[in-house]
């Protein structure tokens, strides 16, 4: 297999791992999500504890991960280089966020909750698609 | 706090973790939902295969899960479309102009020990928090 496959191969699985966990921790659920962000209703803590668990697990292997040379299957890390603290970041994710408490999904688990063929979750997608859309050709120079 | 699942919500948040982990370590790719998805629907060359097969497995690794264990949670029925198109192309915007969202600046962030995904994670869930209660306790949107 070529270098692309078993780095396509990696992806799938990643892919499969982190959908396995939304739907566990069921973050495919709107309704949780959007009791976890309700803190003034019947408050529920949840989602908390799957950034928690997820948190943990990144901040302690991705110091030995990021203590290598380069990733095991590609030549190097593609990792952002961007780190201040600007209005773009913080209005983007505030906009972001009036999204997610709107309808109670954020990007994982909106795509994770298209396998129960839900129709709100393919709008939502599909609505997530044509906002990136607009913002991408708005701010990305084109020649 | 009725609904409260710690156990699955950390187990469900480990595999997370553990997935954005095997991105990184295999591929060296940060496991930023939104960032994928930008990254397929505003393609650079030949760059696009893995982010389909991420994707893809995300939505088969959720379905799984439902298919072999079907939620005791009924599902969301009922919900405004035309809300769920509004919240989905805030999401595309935000994520798109915040370069980021739950997972690549949260779960992914916050494991590389950076400020700027701290400050967006911040200002995300703020503001969800502050749109939930909008949403549901001025306007009375059920959801």
């Amino acid at each position: 297999m070529s270098g692309a496959a078993i780095r396509n191969a990696a992806a799938l699985f990643a892919g499969l791992f982190f959908g396995l966990g939304l739907a566990i921790s069921q973050m495919v659920n709107p309704k949780k999500v959007l009791d976890f962000l309700d803190v003034s209703g019947h408050w529920d803590p949840s989602l908390l504890l799957v950034l928690g668990g997820a948190v943990a697990v990144t901040i302690i292997a991705f110091r030995f991960v990021l203590k290598r040379k380069g990733p095991l299957i590609d030549t190097k890390f593609h990792l952002p280089t961007a780190t201040h603290i600007d209005r773009r970041l913080l209005v983007g994710s505030a906009i972001f966020g009036i999204g997610w408490g709107l309808a109670g999904y954020c990007p994982g688990p909106g795509i994770a909750a298209l396998s129960s063929a839900s129709i709100e979750a393919l709008v939502f997608v599909a609505g997530m698609a044509a906002g990136s859309l607009i913002y991408l050709r708005l701010a990305v120079p084109r020649d | 706090m009725e609904n409260f699942n710690p156990a699955t919500a950390l187990a469900g948040g480990v595999l997370i973790g553990t997935a954005a982990t095997m991105l990184l370590a295999l591929n060296g790719r940060i496991a930023g939902v939104s960032g994928i998805m930008h990254g397929v629907i505003w393609p650079h060359a030949d760059d696009s295969a893995w982010r389909w097969l991420f994707l893809s497995g995300l939505v088969a690794g959720a379905g799984a899960w439902l298919w072999l264990a079907p939620p005791a949670f009924s599902a969301r029925s009922g919900f405004p479309l035309p809300l769920a198109a509004l919240a989905g192309m805030l999401v595309g915007f935000g994520t798109a102009q915040a370069g980021g969202c739950t997972s690549g600046h949260g779960v992914c962030g916050l494991g590389r020990l950076s400020v700027r995904s701290l400050a967006a994670t911040l200002s995300f869930l703020a503001a969800g928090m502050i749109s939930v209660f909008a949403a549901r306790h001025v306007f009375g949107i059920a959801s």
